[in-house]
């Protein structure tokens, strides 16, 4: 079993994620004159939290040939959920003081807390959402599109009119989920201080650890019998329909648990960054999202998860060098990736390892 | 300063008429003169008098009377008109028009009058534009008579009705003839023939005479069955601006996404660099009208006609690179071409910003994208009103390129069935290229257009791009027909819910429907049939 999840990538790569979850945090917190930087513990949490969120994305588009420009979406959704509870933690902490009301809606005039938001003062019920709100958009999104047979282009076109109606909806005030500005000002989670340096390690230690589950379900997934379906449906979903298998159900079940690990992502991110806001449903982020998988590799979950890690790092420093050149830098990538390292950074490396682990390059389901 | 203008200009316009008819310009002289004598209901003969002459200083003499301007000078009895230049008052001679120059307070007396005179002298005003020679004139002076109808007014109207032979003016005597009989004691079968008038008219203000009679046992039910018609008229021209207003989203959409339809429909290669395309056709519209205003103000009228072609050029070029140096290694694989032109548009906003900076851009309304229209109760504005010509324009050219020309022969023979098309001895790399250059130069023309109605900024592009495949998706790919459907149906509905939604919601509504759609039709309303379509 072990054996099974564990091969020499995953094995490496959980390696050196275990050394950076001893060394960031004991370097942070432990040693005398901070060697480690707080800021950099949350940055290095809001990484991983993209880690995963990619891992979730390969999962459904390298495994299942699913490329959904509306990861994002579930994200945020997830990020949004937490974000609620966040919000009802602040009680009478608020600008206004109110105990009940978040300070957008006393600012809005709201009388009472509406009905969608009920609930979410407990955090086991948040938890649950954050699976539960990206689980069922997923399903009905999902139930619909691939009953239909809606796939390829197609698809990926209507998930971005997904996650753009979302953005345009949760722009909105009377939405109730704080409009432009999103959800803000957290102050603490179950009690402890988010600005405290122990809680950001924390959530740096729950950032890795999820990704690590992520990585190890997704392996878990693709190297089961289901595994083998769903890299069926990717490469001839045709063929694998008149073989007999109900390929919509396969479909829908890995795109469902991929949402739900985009949701995940999104609650770890959103106390790490301290905001969610409708500007993370936007088509462009979602787009960001498939390069940070092509570049690592589709179909290789550690790949995903390296190939977000380097494209946020290069952002970050990129950004803060030459703010001009960032866009230009990541166009270049979308091209450079998709006609040079159609396996990605991983497929590459391995490649000019050794031709002896040869592996039929990944088809497009719809070639 | 109307007052001092005015006077002026009439006078003089009058003086050589008055040569003509000599008699009755001394009977309006005569009559003017004796303005200042007798007492109220005196003067009232005379103003009735004046009226009559239908002396063209008439109208002039008998406004200054009522404003109190008319005066009668103590030293030689000369009846003037007084107006204010600055501080001084200065008199002007009511019957020659000659300036006399500044008078005192004491100089003058006023030629006093009251409210009923007021209201014979408004009344002998109206009848007097009723048949002055400027129908523009009469037409105003027939509408001032509905807004206010008056029973008196009715001899006036229907002599003026007489005579007149311009329709406009003769419609709108009608309707003022007629709101002027509900006020009279007229018998009600006339009544009821004006309440038609008024019916026919069919705008607020006559729902407003209307509503009036609405209580009156006699005409209530009669009027209260116009209102009702009236209400229904204006229903359907407010169904009229909602599908206008539909239209006018449609025409954008359309143009927005016609590109699309060819390089998504016709070739299967998904441009996400299609906005950005779009947005380089707003900026050479942009920098055409910068070299036209440094260089020759003169053609700046002609700046969209020099400006398209030059956009089509610009955007085509660039089209075709993109599709020779990236799309074509991409072919049969369009989740990666995706990918990839999201990289080109990335880039191609970048490189905009860098050049033109990251704010909007100006960018100019010739004269005849100015302006607007009426259409009944609706109001049509000249800009969205050339922009649907400009893309159903748009619209034929490519059909009849597509479907008229060997270029879009050998297009059409390419999309079907490439090996034998290669076979038949095409091109098919070259026309691959054109396909792709042709998408691309119409996405220019679209920024043409755009450019005149929406922020010129590096952003543009990225607006339209959601709503621009949803056309062609709604639409069916591979069909240009199945664009313009789904532009004109999307905006006709996206304009019919916003009234009870609003815009946001309107558009998320219509988003979700789409999406919905897609499960039904997956192949969009006009979907190929048969096998290119597995292809």
């Amino acid at each position: 079993m072990l054996r099974r999840l564990i091969d020499f990538r995953m094995g490496i790569f959980l390696a050196v994620l275990f050394v950076f979850v001893v060394l960031v945090p004991a370097g942070n917190l432990a040693v005398e004159g901070r060697i480690v930087p707080s800021y950099i513990v949350a940055l290095l949490g809001k990484y991983l939290c993209y880690a995963l969120l990619a891992v979730a994305l390969d999962l459904c588009w390298g495994f299942c040939g699913i490329l959904s420009l509306g990861h994002g979406a579930f994200f945020a959704l997830g990020g949004y959920a937490m974000g609620m509870h966040l919000m009802r933690e602040i009680g009478p902490r608020g600008v206004y003081g109110n105990p009940v009301l978040p300070d957008f809606m006393v600012f809005l005039n709201w009388q009472e807390l509406p009905w969608f938001w009920l609930g979410f003062d407990q955090f086991w019920f948040a938890c649950l959402m954050v699976l539960a709100v990206p689980g069922a958009l997923a399903f009905v999104f999902g139930w619909f599109a691939f009953r239909s047979r809606v796939t390829g282009v197609y698809l990926s076109i209507i998930t971005q009119a997904m996650t753009y109606a979302l953005m345009l909806a949760f722009f909105r005030n009377e939405m109730g989920f704080g409009g432009n500005n999103g959800l803000t000002d957290f102050k603490d989670v179950l009690g402890f201080d988010l600005s405290a340096d122990s809680t950001r390690a924390g959530l740096f230690v729950l950032s890795a650890v999820a990704l690590a589950g992520g990585l190890l379900l997704g392996k878990w997934i693709t190297t089961s019998k289901l595994g083998k379906v769903l890299v069926a449906v990717r490469d001839a979903e045709s063929r694998t329909r008149f073989i007999g298998y109900r390929v919509e159900g396969y479909k829908l079940f890995v795109f469902v648990v991929s949402a739900m690990m985009a949701g995940v992502a999104g609650a770890l991110y959103a106390p790490q960054v301290g905001i969610i806001n409708p500007g993370e449903f936007s088509p462009a982020n979602s787009i960001e999202i498939v390069i940070w998988v092509a570049l690592g590799g589709r179909g290789t979950l550690v790949g995903a998860a390296i190939g977000a890690i380097i494209v946020a790092a290069a952002k970050t420093l990129l950004t803060g060098w030459l703010p001009e050149a960032w866009l230009y830098v990541l166009g270049a990538l979308f091209i450079i990736v998709t006609i040079f390292l159609p396996q990605g950074v991983l497929g590459a490396i391995e490649g000019g390892m050794g031709r002896a682990r040869r592996r039929t390059p990944p088809k497009e389901a719809e070639a | 300063m109307r007052h001092l203008l005015a006077p002026l200009i009439a006078l003089l316009l009058v003086c050589t008429a008055a040569l003509a008819q000599p008699a009755r310009a001394q009977e309006f002289e005569r009559l003017v003169n004796a303005l200042p004598e007798g007492n109220y209901a005196d003067r009232g003969e005379t103003v009735a008098a004046i009226a009559a002459t239908g002396d063209e200083r008439a109208v002039t003499v008998l406004t200054a009377l009522l404003d109190g301007d008319l005066e009668q000078m103590n030293a030689d009895g000369r009846i003037v008109i007084l107006s204010k230049q600055g501080r001084d008052t200065i008199a002007t001679d009511a019957l020659t028009g000659e300036e006399i120059g500044e008078v005192g307070r004491r100089d003058t007396e006023r030629i006093r009058v009251n409210n009923g005179l007021r209201r014979d002298i408004r009344a002998a005003i109206g009848v007097l534009s009723l048949t002055n020679p400027d129908p523009g004139r009469r037409l105003a002076a027939a509408e001032a008579g509905f807004r206010a109808p008056d029973a008196e007014q009715i001899p006036a109207l229907e002599q003026a009705l007489s005579t007149e032979e311009d329709g406009g003016v003769r419609l709108a005597m009608e309707q003022a003839l007629a709101a002027a009989i509900l006020q009279s004691d007229r018998p009600t079968e006339q009544k009821l023939g004006a309440i038609e008038v008024l019916a026919d008219r069919g705008d607020r203000d006559a729902q407003s005479i209307l509503s009036r009679y609405a209580a009156d046992p006699e005409l209530g039910e009669a009027a209260q069955a116009a209102i009702d018609e009236i209400a229904r008229i204006q229903r359907l021209w407010g169904f009229g601006q909602d599908v206008w207003y539909g239209l006018s989203l449609g025409s954008v959409l359309l143009l927005a996404a016609i590109g699309l339809a060819i390089t998504f429909g016709v070739m299967g290669v998904i441009n996400m660099a299609h906005g950005e395309l779009v947005m380089l056709g707003a900026y050479t519209t942009f920098v055409v009208q910068e070299v036209i205003r440094t260089h020759l103000p003169g053609l700046f009228d002609w700046s969209l006609l020099i400006a398209a072609p030059l956009a089509f050029l610009v955007a085509g070029a660039v089209g075709v690179a993109i599709e020779r140096g990236i799309v074509r290694f991409l072919y049969g694989r369009p989740l990666e071409t995706l990918l990839a032109t999201w990289g080109v548009s990335l880039i191609l906003q970048q490189a905009v910003r860098t050049i033109f900076g990251p704010n909007n851009r100006e960018v100019g309304n010739p004269d005849f994208m100015s302006g607007a229209f009426q259409v009944g109760a609706m109001t049509v504005t000249w800009n969205r009103m050339w922009i649907i010509v400009f893309a159903l324009v748009v619209f034929a050219a490519l059909m009849a390129l597509l479907n008229r020309t060997p270029m879009g022969l050998q297009m059409r023979a390419v999309t079907q069935n490439r090996a034998m098309a290669a076979n038949m001895g095409i091109r098919t790399a070259r026309v691959d290229a054109m396909t792709f250059g042709l998408g691309a130069g119409v996405a220019g023309l679209a920024g043409v257009a755009l450019s005149q109605i929406d922020n010129v900024s590096p952003n543009l592009g990225q607006s339209y791009i959601v709503d621009s495949f949803m056309v062609v998706v709604f639409g069916g790919a591979g069909n240009l027909w199945g664009a313009l459907a789904g532009a004109f149906s999307l905006g006709v509905v996206n304009k019919f819910l916003e009234p009870y939604t609003g815009a946001v919601l309107g558009k998320i509504i219509v988003l979700v429907a789409i999406i919905l759609f897609i499960q039904k039709r997956p192949r969009g309303l006009f979907a190929l049939r048969g096998r290119s379509v597995e292809g």
